[in-house]
């Protein structure tokens, strides 16, 4: 019997799991855009539980993460599309992804993760850059990625008959292909969560945890760092190639314009906004880095109009304003993100007495 | 006096910009005995305990250990091979219970990975469970069970000097080194901690011992090396070295 | 043979820049540890301001070269501005925060003035009007103008006057030792506080010089240009061995050099297979291989941990 589940605890996880059911349908009331938005938070929060692996457990400042969600986004693009003629299945697509980005994680990783934190930061920065550009500029002379163009026409999910981009009824209920992609993405989230969970409580993770403390004791101890620090890059990578796969299908289009350094520093402060190292921290952030955006875009302008009657501002850049102001807040009221883990609250606590 | 050589350690240099913090030292330890290094302040006893596990590499010399030499810079393969440590400050994992920093500690003696972790399966969970078992005892065997869930920052610091040995020893060493354990302990507490290294002895461990308390290194020891500007001066029991004229005059030279 | 010695002093130009910069990133990073993320578009502010500045003074009759003066002044003052509030507002309540907390704020910081330099001069470019009268030169079949000399001299100007206040005044004595050991420097009574915002006042004055410089050498500037300059002159600082001023000069120039460099002969190099339009990659390329066997970048001391 597992003592996690009283009662108590058995009805709160009927209850989400109903509300996460339902949800796509209610938000789907307010027009299918809500459902691909909602959807992109899932796959932010999936990219967010990757990247915390990284930077949450092992304490590796990666601001290069897109470039693994770009490998797989690319993969999938390239193994399922006209561009080259070939159509392969989901189920081998995805794997491949995440072997493509492990092994970039790895070679990457490898060289770099003995460099001091904020070194490996910049590394890593570069690193995303170098793949971009690459992407950017691989369509000559020989026409691998196409170039800033990007490759359209990608394959959608597609399981036997069962395609996730089309429309269909189910048992008389019609359901859309983002409402589709949403249980899916749900699904994929479910199995980072368990990842992340499983991982943060094992022998790894607390190799993890000890590096994070104390590198020299962690070594004295018998911790081969490197190695283990190269695990959690490249656990993180492999999660962003997942992620990268599911976006190339969803979009059914991929551009380097995707991937660009933002991006990456978006899921960062997805994870240090929520609470590093912290699960339901990490889902908060990436939950509202990712909302915060589309919500702002829908109230910018009805609300200057509210308030002085007419547009003042360009509403994409006080969008954008809003959103780094939210970021400078936060971190100025809640140092430790907004849903820390208890410990992490009470390591700060005491630091500032 | 016949015990088999557990670690000899073959001129080893090691220096600093312009400092020579050792000077070809050359000693050697056998198994089972509770060996002691002294000096004053700045001798080369904690470079020489770096050196030998891995965290710094020696400008020259090397050791051989338990009949094979020990491979510079990796640490984690000297605690694999049978070489645990505490250190003169004290590093724990801070934000961590006391119940885990020994559960770390079992590192090197367990294998779980990846993917075990993820998939959780049977092995995994009994490998689990049995870190945590044998995590409890040694904090029992210290006598720091009570404190088991408490973050190691928030012991007292005796119990945190104990929370360090019970971590080393979690790794199962043939040696165990003792970076001064008893700095800044009260005599009740110096009194229990020899109790406990003499313990830790009768279970087999050979212990090298680094510590200024003359009172209790001579009392421990079988041996004693005595460093003084990173050169070793003598190494013999303690018996001669109390007498010895240039060890008398290593510490009274610093006293002046 | 030509395109060497001109794809020299092109990196000769492009390198000063980065090395302005890069002081920037340093000061503030040997001082309190902080990648300060906004520094680029603080430079960025200072390159439209300077336009704004120099404009309406042009167009009221003034001569550019007198009017540029005002330019650098007036984009100086506003810089030192930014750079003291943005240290004093954004990242001195968290100095005893988690590592990672500043690094968010500056991010956060970079956005909201990126966007804030949208909505206050527009989206589109904006011509820098000259300065200068723009002379070609020839040298050994090299060709470069005037205003390429006048970005070398004042860059060696401004960075001259800067060792001088390092080496040679209570202040930089004091930036020095702060860096090296802030808390000993603390009890020798240097007021930390007041180290940590003259870094950034004096950072953000380079950055304003070399915002100008940046504006009068490309003729145009736009609200987005202050990010990757920012990161090029971060690398720069990285490759040198942040923290170390010698450093990030060096690495500036030495950071212009390769790109200049590399994307003259990238194609020759590789058969034709990579065009120039790769130049961004070798400032991380060359990071990325420097820090791969010089962990603390060219000129950086080695920190071994002490044990
Ligand atoms: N990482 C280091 N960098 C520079 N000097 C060091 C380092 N570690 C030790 N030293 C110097 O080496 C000498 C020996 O130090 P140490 O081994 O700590 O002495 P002990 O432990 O005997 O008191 C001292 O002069 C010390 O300053
Ligand atoms: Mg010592």
């Amino acid at each position: 019997m597992n003592k996690w589940l009283t009662p108590r605890s058995t009805l709160g996880l009927v209850l989400v799991a109903a509300a996460l059911i339902v949800l796509p349908f209610v938000v789907g009331m307010g027009g299918q855009a809500w459902v691909r938005i909602l959807n992109f938070a899932i796959l932010y929060a999936f990219l967010a539980l990757g990247l915390n692996i990284v930077v949450g457990f092992a304490g590796l400042l990666d601001l290069g993460y897109v470039a693994f969600y770009a490998v797989g986004a690319y993969t999938w693009a390239l193994l399922a599309s006209p561009h080259f003629g070939l159509h392969l299945p989901f189920w081998a697509i995805l794997p491949i992804g995440a072997v493509f980005a492990c092994i970039a994680g790895a070679l990457l990783g490898a060289p770099t993760l003995k460099l001091r934190g904020d070194y490996l930061a910049i590394v890593t920065l570069g690193f995303g850059e170098i793949v971009r550009i690459f992407m950017n500029n691989l369509n000559a002379p020989v026409n691998i990625t196409n170039g800033a163009q990007g490759i359209t026409l990608i394959d959608p999910v597609v399981v036997g008959q069962f395609k996730f981009s089309a429309t269909s009824t189910i048992f008389g209920l019609t359901v859309t292909g983002p409402q589709k992609y949403y249980y899916l993405l749900v699904l994929l989230a479910l199995g980072v969560i368990l990842v992340n969970y499983r991982l943060q409580h094992s022998r790894i993770g607390r190799a993890w945890q000890a590096i994070r403390e104390d590198e020299i004791a962690a070594k004295a101890i018998g911790i081969n760092t490197r190695n283990v620090k190269l695990l959690a890059f490249a656990m993180g990578a492999s999660f962003g190639g997942i992620a990268g796969g599911i976006f190339a299908a969803m979009q059914g289009f991929v551009s380097p314009e995707s991937f660009s350094l933002i991006e990456s520093i978006m899921i960062l402060a997805m994870v240090v906004l929520g609470g590093m190292g912290h699960i339901p921290g990490v889902i908060l952030g990436a939950v509202l880095l990712a909302i915060l955006p589309e919500a702002l875009r829908y109230a910018v302008v009805p609300v200057q109009k509210a308030l002085f009657g007419e547009v003042l501002a360009d509403p994409e850049s006080l969008r954008m304003l809003v959103f780094g102001l939210a970021l400078v807040l936060v971190m100025r009221f809640r140092p430790a993100g907004l849903w820390p883990s208890p410990e992490r609250r009470r390591e700060l606590a005491e630091k500032t007495q | 006096m016949s015990a088999p050589v557990l670690l000899e350690a073959r001129a080893v240099a090691k220096h600093f910009g312009g400092v020579k913090a050792l000077r070809d030292v050359s000693l050697t330890i056998r198994q089972g005995e509770v060996y002691g290094l002294i000096g004053p302040n700045g001798a080369g006893k904690t470079t020489f305990f770096n050196c030998m596990t891995g965290l710094y590499v020696p400008d020259g010399g090397g050791f051989v250990f338990a009949g094979a030499p020990l491979v510079a810079d990796a640490p984690h393969r000297a605690a694999e091979r049978g070489i645990a440590r505490t250190f003169q400050n004290i590093r724990l994992f801070g934000n961590m219970t006391a119940l885990e920093n020994v559960m770390v500690g079992r590192h090197v003696r367990t294998r779980a990975g990846v993917f075990g972790a993820i998939l959780r399966n049977g092995a995994t969970r009994a490998e689990e469970a049995a870190i945590r078992r044998r995590a409890e005892e040694l904090l029992h065997y210290v006598g720091i069970e009570d404190c088991a869930d408490d973050l190691a920052k928030n012991l007292s610091y005796g119990d945190q000097r104990r929370l360090e040995i019970a971590r080393a020893l979690a790794a199962e060493p043939k040696l165990l080194c003792l970076d001064e354990p008893a700095a800044g302990m009260n005599g009740a507490e110096t009194a229990e901690l020899r109790v406990l290294i003499e313990g830790i002895r009768a279970d087999g461990v050979t212990i090298l011992l680094i510590e200024h308390d003359v009172k209790l290194v001579m009392g421990l020891c079988d041996r004693v090396a005595v460093l003084d500007y990173g050169a070793l001066v003598i190494e013999d029991v303690p018996a001669v070295v109390q007498h010895d004229p240039r060890v008398i005059e290593a510490y009274i030279g610093v006293a002046a | 043979m030509d395109i060497l010695f001109q794809q020299i002093i092109n990196g000769l130009v492009q390198g000063s820049i980065y090395a302005m910069v890069a002081l920037g990133y340093t000061m503030v990073y040997g001082i309190m540890g902080l990648i300060n993320f906004a520094h680029g578009e603080v430079v960025m502010i200072g390159t439209l301001v300077a336009i704004s500045i120099v404009t309406l003074l042009v167009q009221s009759g003034m001569p550019p070269a007198l009017a540029g003066a005002f330019g650098v002044a007036g984009a100086a003052l506003v810089c030192m501005a930014l750079g003291w509030s943005l240290e004093r507002i954004a990242y001195r309540p968290l100095r005893r925060a988690q590592r990672l907390a500043p690094l968010i704020t500056a991010i956060g910081m970079s956005i909201v003035l990126q966007n804030l330099a949208m909505m206050i001069w527009g989206r589109n470019y904006m011509t820098f009007p000259p300065l200068i009268e723009k002379t070609q030169y020839e040298f050994a079949g090299a060709a470069f103008t005037s205003v390429q000399v006048m970005i070398v001299v004042v860059a060696a100007l401004s960075m001259s006057g800067l060792l001088l206040l390092v080496y040679r005044t209570r202040l930089g004595m004091a930036m020095r030792a702060t860096a090296q050991n802030p808390a000993v420097a603390g009890l020798m009574g240097v007021n930390a506080n007041r180290i940590i915002s003259s870094a950034f006042v004096v950072g953000s004055a380079l950055g304003a010089i070399a915002g100008v410089m940046v504006g009068t050498y490309y003729e145009v500037a736009h609200y987005q240009m202050g990010f990757m300059l920012g990161l090029k002159a971060f690398t720069a600082a990285v490759l040198g061995g942040i923290g170390n001023f010698a450093g990030a000069m060096a690495g500036g120039v030495l950071l212009g050099l390769i790109e200049a460099l590399g994307a003259g002969y990238i194609g020759d190099l590789t058969g034709g297979f990579f065009g120039s339009h790769y130049q961004d990659i070798f400032a991380f390329a060359v990071l990325i291989l420097v820090l791969m066997f010089r962990p603390s970048g060219l000129f950086g001391e080695k920190t071994g941990d002490r044990a």
